[in-house]
């Protein structure tokens, strides 16, 4: 390879945030026109890698070329002027603005906006022809499926110029088929000479799409690979430094009597749209049940009904002989005394409290239990020994209770939230997203969890968007489209296929630029 | 020492300190610039607030009415909610004081008034308190703009009790008659006096004790019980409350009535202790004061005890500004005040990112 083909060039690009060392003299380099994956659990360094390069952050040392030319960014200003274009894990676009307006948010140009938009319109039409990546430029962005508003992302690099794209984990939104849809893309993308590079954890991807990888451990590039000359075995290796076992052995379940039973539920989320319609499922101690689906389909509108924060409509949902109807709510601290414990989709927002302790997070949900109370008085030393004893269980770490929640790894703030919810010893666990953000270690102790509490006895409600996670723990999977249950299969019968197939059955029947909406 | 302490210790104690250090050096800069010398003005001011007992009666005596309201102020804060209406619950809380303190049987021992008196403050504070709370929880409307409503109308409901219902027959001005004795809190200095100590008279009353308890009652509160915990919960995400199974709307309702109670207290300074009597405009400024008393103690009880001390200082060193000096008048103090709310509140992490950079080459030692 020559020099004049490299894109990218990193040399010793050393970052600190305070103590801990975010990227320890990493050095890489990308070729043009090819697609460049970066894996690493999360922490690992890449999502600070990207945003030094897209200049968010500024290195501490080492130097940084783009197309051979010597490159420091202050900003993302000089970051787009250099040609580099970046696809957010969460998009950022203006909702209620139109293609075209959002396009061209950041470039207006003079006072008038008219003349810049009939510009653009010319400019993004050639763009969507030549890469494969139609768009109606009129239609409002709220109203376009989740694929769809990360093709106007793309188009939003390209029309600022962008010659290497940087897409951090863009399938983590999208169906099976809406993923190869994208890849497709990048296909096209490639062909026109831009570059791209992938970061994501899922191995699959990196198999599949990339021409080159390399792997991030710790703040430090441990490897790059040739795709070809590489398994996922030994990427997930080089990730965690160790060997990992994702696919986890269990046992034939043994499914008991049922301790759920949902009846044809209708369920409005927080604004008041219907998100769940007609669904009906039981759930049976001793057994998995997974509820797969791609994002905002209904699934976390039902997992928050079935956990008391969200009413429901229509239909009757049955838990340890109580019955909940319309007229008949149970609030969570009810379903909890019941035996109910939930583990949520939103860890940050909902299973914890960043800014309180370890200790008070661990009193989430339990702060009127009489353990830890005396009259008034809140005990504090329980309350520690509680954290203390659930930090042992679950090895937390590190295992300080004063230490802020926010300042533990996404996977100890799970392991943290997950004691909670099991060491009371519960009936019925409504897990969502179990590991979300979690890095590949801590993935496999959590699945581990599950399990052990499964053959425990007790009945398990899984919702995922991992179809991987879906498949190696459930017992008995229900797929979700636009709040329906389009399927149900054996957990031991499920393949990818089939299971993504379902989960875009509205993709199917409507009209696929306005997509499903999401 | 780690990374997480020594965060702790910056936006604890430096950067407030720095906050109000930057806020006098905008205050002597204003004093320059009216011509007057700042150092000179500061010995004025130190001297009247704490340089002899009667300066520093006061000193406490305007202290006290800052702890009530910035206890209110902060009780509301850790829900989340933002109570601009201290002024108005104040001000309605003294009216509740008053009810009981002028109509209670005049033969009551003190020690049944004094009680009935306080708790009469409490409720109507609280009551002031309710409909702002209510309309946020179940209405949505923002308890800000809920909040400096209620302070316009608690003015003008008082001007109409005052002229319409307390007046007294014959008298002009718009005052109630005098409490009964039974609800007089005791003076400091006759205290002090029937122990044999002969100190300075200053309007300083035992309701400095009163704002002690409820001080130590709010820090127990928030920090040491189950209700405090879902307060605190509310305050720091919603979404994570809700999960808990605490209800919010409920939340809102209870803090905001404990926060206008609090407010409710200044009654108890200012008529129980000083004037025996209500009238118009007690409350003045005491309301607004104690945001920034419970900015500048970042809502602990501890940190509003030392805010509300200092905040004694710049009205009592303020009024003996305007007294010796010719071209200061007592709003200097309501500049100040504004600055320190600017510095304290408006840019509270003014000086963070300066010293998190300043101490990044001590921990890459570490």
């Amino acid at each position: 390879m020559t020099e004049s083909n490299i894109a990218i060039e990193l040399i010793n690009v050393d970052k600190h945030f305070g103590a801990v060392h975010a990227n320890d003299k990493v050095n890489l380099s990308v070729q043009t026109g090819t697609i460049h994956g970066i894996v690493g659990e999360n922490g690992a360094g890449k999502s600070t890698l990207m945003s030094i390069l897209y200049g968010f952050y500024q290195a501490d040392s080492g130097q940084i070329k783009v197309f051979n030319k010597d490159f420091r960014a202050i900003s993302s200003k000089q970051s787009i002027e250099a040609g580099i274009g970046m696809v957010h894990q969460h998009f950022m676009l203006v909702d209620n603005f139109t293609v075209l307006e959002n396009v061209v948010l950041g470039s207006e140009g003079g006072a008038l906006i008219s003349e810049s938009l009939a510009n653009a319109r010319i400019e993004l039409t050639r763009l969507a022809k030549e890469y494969g990546l139609e768009v109606d430029l009129d239609v409002a962005i709220e109203d376009l499926s989740v694929g769809m508003q990360q093709r106007v992302e793309i188009l939003k690099g390209l029309y600022k110029g962008a010659k290497v794209l940087i897409l951090d984990e863009p399938t983590g939104v999208l169906t099976p088929q809406e993923s190869d849809e994208l890849f497709r893309i990048f296909e096209a993308l490639k062909k026109q000479g831009v570059t791209i590079i992938l970061i994501t954890h899922k191995l699959r991807e990196i198999m599949s799409i990339t021409d080159n990888v390399s792997v991030m451990r710790a703040g430090k590039m441990v490897a790059h690979r040739e795709t070809s000359k590489t398994n996922p075995e030994e990427l997930a290796e080089l990730m965690i430094g160790r060997k990992v076992l994702l696919n986890i052995k269990k046992s034939k379940a043994k499914s008991g009597s049922p301790a759920l039973i949902a009846k044809n539920l209708e369920i409005m989320n927080e604004q008041g749209l219907k998100r769940v319609s007609d669904v009906s499922f039981e759930a049976r101690s001793g057994e998995i049940l997974g509820i797969a689906g791609v994002t905002g389909n209904g699934q976390g509108t039902l997992l928050k009904a079935l956990a008391g924060i969200l009413p429901i409509s229509k239909g009757s949902i049955e838990i340890m002989g109580e019955t909940i109807t319309s007229n008949n709510t149970l609030n969570p601290e009810q379903l909890r005394n019941l035996g109910v414990a939930h583990v949520p989709e939103d860890r940050q927002r909902m299973g914890m409290i960043s800014e309180f302790t370890a200790s008070e997070t661990a009193l989430l949900g339990y702060h009127n239990d009489k353990t830890i109370n005396q009259g008034v008085w809140l005990k504090r030393a329980s309350v520690k020994a509680n954290c203390e004893s659930m930090m042992e269980a679950f090895d937390v770490r590190p295992s300080n209770p004063n230490l802020m929640s926010s300042n533990f790894s996404g996977g100890n703030q799970q392991k943290l939230i997950l004691a909670r919810e099991f060491e009371r010893d519960p009936d019925l666990l409504i897990i969502g997203q179990p590991t979300r953000g979690v890095d590949i270690g801590a993935i496999e102790f959590i699945r581990k969890r599950i399990i052990e509490m499964r053959d425990a006895g007790k009945a398990i409600i899984l919702i995922s968007v991992e179809l991987e996670e879906i498949m190696s723990l459930s017992d008995r999977i229900v797929v979700m489209c636009d709040g329906e249950i389009t399927g149900t299969v054996n957990g031991s019968d499920a393949d990818e296929a089939t299971l993504g197939m379902m989960m875009a059955n509205a993709l199917e029947s409507e009209d696929s630029l306005k997509g499903a909406k999401v | 020492m780690t990374r997480e302490r020594r965060l702790s210790w910056i936006n604890g104690l430096l950067l407030p300190f720095l906050n109000v250090l930057t806020a006098f050096i905008a205050t002597a800069i204003v004093f320059i610039l009216i011509g007057v010398d700042p150092i000179e003005a500061t010995k004025i001011l130190i001297y009247g607030a704490l340089g002899y007992d009667e300066g520093l009666g006061y000193t406490l005596y305007y202290a006290t009415n800052f702890v009530f309201t910035g206890l209110a102020v902060a009780v509301a804060f850790h829900a989340g909610l933002f109570n601009i209406g201290g002024e108005g619950q104040a001000y309605v809380g003294g009216l509740g004081t008053a009810i009981v303190a002028l109509y209670l049987n005049p033969a009551l021992s003190a020690w049944i008034v004094i009680p009935l008196a306080i708790s009469g403050g409490l409720l109507f504070g609280a009551l002031w308190a309710i409909i702002p709370a209510y309309l946020q929880a179940y209405r949505g409307s923002h308890i800000v703009i809920t909040t400096i409503m209620f302070n316009f109308l608690a003015s003008a409901l008082m001007v109409y009790v005052l002229v319409n219902v307390l007046r007294e027959v014959g008298e002009m001005s718009p005052e109630s008659a005098d409490f009964i004795k039974a609800s007089w809190l005791p003076f400091v200095h006759d205290v002090f006096a029937s122990f044999g100590y002969k100190i300075a008279k200053s309007p300083l009353n035992l309701s400095i004790l009163v704002a002690l308890f409820f001080s130590g009652l709010v820090w127990f509160f928030l920090w040491h019980t189950r209700w405090g915990y879902a307060i605190r919960a509310v305050g720091k995400s919603n979404d994570a409350a809700v999960y808990g199974g605490i209800n919010p709307k409920k939340i809102i309702i209870v803090t905001m009535c404990i926060s206008g109670a609090l407010a409710g207290l200044v009654g108890i300074n200012e008529l129980m202790g000083v004037q025996h009597r209500l009238f118009l405009n007690f409350n003045y400024g005491y309301g607004f004061g104690g945001i920034a008393v419970a900015l500048m103690g970042r809502n602990h009880p501890v940190g509003i005890l030392i805010a509300a001390f200092l905040f004694g200082i710049l009205y009592q060193g303020g009024a003996e500004l305007d007294f010796e000096l010719q071209n200061v008048s007592r709003d200097i103090v309501v500049v100040m005040q504004g600055l320190v709310i600017l510095f304290c509140g408006g840019l509270e992490y003014l000086y963070r990112p300066i010293l998190i950079r300043f101490l990044a080459p001590i921990e890459a030692t570490e």
